[in-house]
């Protein structure tokens, strides 16, 4: 990097028009990584897989010629297209409303500084530390009817006659993953909430104090609203998330019991490697693209509104 | 006081109870790994049977293990480089194209692993990295280069100028100023960067997936599966949790012993956001 870094002060030998010129091109030099890294492994791969996406294009053939209509026009066809779309809603909203519901909870727990709340913060994050995918490992051995401990728990208090199969049919193998990704992820919108709560200033609820508003009323009242950029972003983290939802079903339930919990990128991956077909998968992943960002503008055009109060 | 403490007991139980709902998990499955089981490497008594089975399978855990460490520190070196040089010239440089580049790194995150995984595939084989932890790392780091970018800009926002300019008028260059006065006042950020990009690379599961073919490059969270995948007739619990413990307890400790970096790290960010 010697070879940008310059040796002279402001000034010292070019004037003030030189020294602003030199300032920007070593700004350009100082951006040039990043400028490649999202070039190279972002703005390229994102054309290729639009010319992918229009093309007949195999795994071990590679590019064949264009295939237009064909991709796009096929993919409702699919078997498994709509019920994976399906599926996929329902579960986005699911672990959506638990997520945000379960975060702010936490985040109104530890959000007084204490040894209790500081060590319940450092419980509620743990699992963030966990990755997913060993996660869903961790949970498919968990689950199990050989080693898991649920079912000698609640039959050991009494609560059932028989063993539950915690992935064996189409709910119980949803509730599952859906409790996998709340014990996973909750603490990271706790994080997220616990930021926000704690940009709301002091004074505010020590005046709602004065006032004479109850805990309910406060609540209602001065928190929530105030916590509406956090709870905003909170929802589109959570939705854009589990809509990308793959490593839990795929390692938890495998899509199981009879295709019941598949998801769209389940079967992108599906299209791409097992039936070897990448110009269709690519074609799925532009519906997905397609989709995320139009429910992304949707929702930066109505924060963009003036809260409606 | 006292009547202040009793009304306090019930949310003491009400959380105390969620934090073991959170714990029970992580501690079932480090007993799990060493506990007796029939059909695992563990099946007398307690011991690390289980992790033996691990060490033995296919290339061995020691190769997983490098593996892993490999694509990681590709990712963590390769994301801190580019976006401490990156948030240096957002922060403190005008140039033209600038909020294009910008804005363009934020809309990586617009789009979804899947969609952009299948052109990396072919793309990769074209440069050469198909197959490769380096590719694979590198492909990491692009993802990271968000969070990263958007967290150093801030951070060296916040350095007050007056910093740098005394260090200009002593002769300084604007490489010495980063190096000298702007990475040391952001140590928090920094922490914070590295520590998310190693967790992102350490675990990802969906990368690998689909980039490394090879069964000797694959990393501990693809190896863990195939072993799973692959057991014939009963199915490996045992061995398959001591692997999540493998894979956990780095994280765990890092995330725990850094905690109090990336928090200040998080909380700055918020003032600034």
């Amino acid at each position: 990097m010697n070879a940008i870094s310059d040796r002279l002060a402001p000034g010292r030998l070019l004037g003030p028009e030189g020294w602003r010129r030199r300032r920007t091109l070593i700004g350009m030099g100082y951006a040039l990584p990043t400028a490649i890294m999202v070039a190279v492994f972002f703005i390229v791969p994102l054309l290729l897989v639009v010319q992918m996406s229009a093309s007949d294009w195999t795994l071990l053939s590679g590019d064949r010629g264009l295939n237009v209509p064909e991709n796009y026009a096929d993919l409702g066809s699919g078997r498994l297209f709509w019920p994976a779309v399906e599926f996929t809603i329902r579960y986005t909203l699911i672990v959506t409303v638990l997520l945000i519901a379960l975060g702010l909870l936490m985040a109104l727990v530890v959000q007084e500084s204490g040894r209790w709340s500081g060590m319940l913060r450092t419980v509620f994050l743990l699992p963030l530390a966990v990755g997913l995918a060993a996660a869903s490992l961790l949970f498919w051995g968990f689950y199990s009817n050989s080693i898991g401990p649920l079912n000698p728990m609640l039959q050991g208090a009494g609560l059932i006659e028989s063993p539950i199969s915690f992935l064996g049919t189409p709910t119980n193998a949803l509730m599952s993953t859906v409790f996998l990704i709340v014990w996973k992820f909750a603490g990271f919108y706790m994080l997220i909430l616990l930021v926000g709560l704690q940009s709301i200033p002091r004074d505010i609820y020590e005046s709602a104090a004065l006032d004479g508003a109850g805990r309910w009323s406060t609540f209602r009242h001065i928190t929530l609203p105030l916590l509406r950029p956090a709870l905003a972003l909170s929802l589109i983290l959570a939705v854009t998330g589990s809509l990308l939802a793959f490593d839990q079903f795929f390692l938890l339930t495998k899509g199981g019991p009879d295709n019941t919990t598949v998801t769209i990128v389940q079967l992108i991956y599906r299209e791409a490697f097992q039936l070897q077909d990448l110009g269709k998968a690519a074609a799925i992943s532009i519906v997905l693209l397609v989709a995320l960002l139009a429910l992304n503008a949707l929702w930066f055009r109505s924060l963009r509104k003036p809260a409606t109060e | 006081m006292k009547t202040a403490g009793w009304t306090r007991t019930p949310s003491y139980v009400l959380t105390g109870g969620l934090a073991i709902i959170f714990l029970f998990p992580l501690v079932w499955s480090a007993i799990a790994s060493v506990s007796p089981q029939p059909a695992t490497g563990q099946v007398d008594g307690y011991g690390l049977g289980n992790y033996v089975t691990l060490l033995e399978f296919q290339a061995g855990l020691g190769q997983f293990l490098l593996n892993s460490t490999i694509i990681s520190a590709v990712t963590v070196v390769t994301t801190l480089a580019v976006s401490i040089l990156g948030g240096y010239a957002f922060a403190k440089f005008a140039f033209p194209g600038k909020d294009i580049l910008f804005l363009g790194t934020l809309a990586i995150l617009m789009v979804p692993y899947a969609t952009l995984l299948i052109p990396l595939y072919v793309l990769l084989r074209t440069l050469g990295l198909g197959d490769s932890l380096v590719g694979l790392g590198l492909v990491l780091a692009m993802y990271q280069l968000p969070f990263a970018t958007y967290m150093m800009r801030i951070s060296f926002e916040a350095v007050p100028r007056e910093l740098e300019e005394s260090a200009m008028v002593d002769g300084a260059g604007t490489f010495q100023v980063l190096r000298r006065i702007l990475m040391p006042a952001v140590v928090p950020g920094l922490i914070t960067v590295g520590l998310f990009a190693f967790l992102a690379a350490w675990n990802d599961f969906f990368g690998p997936l689909i980039l490394i073919s090879d069964p000797d490059k694959q990393p501990l969270p693809l190896a863990i599966a195939v072993l799973r995948q692959q057991t014939m007739g009963a199915i490996d619990y045992g061995a398959t949790e001591a692997g999540v413990i493998v894979m956990a307890v780095p994280c765990l400790f890092l995330f725990v012993f850094l905690q109090r970096y990336y928090m200040r790290g998080f909380m700055s960010g918020a003032i600034k956001g």
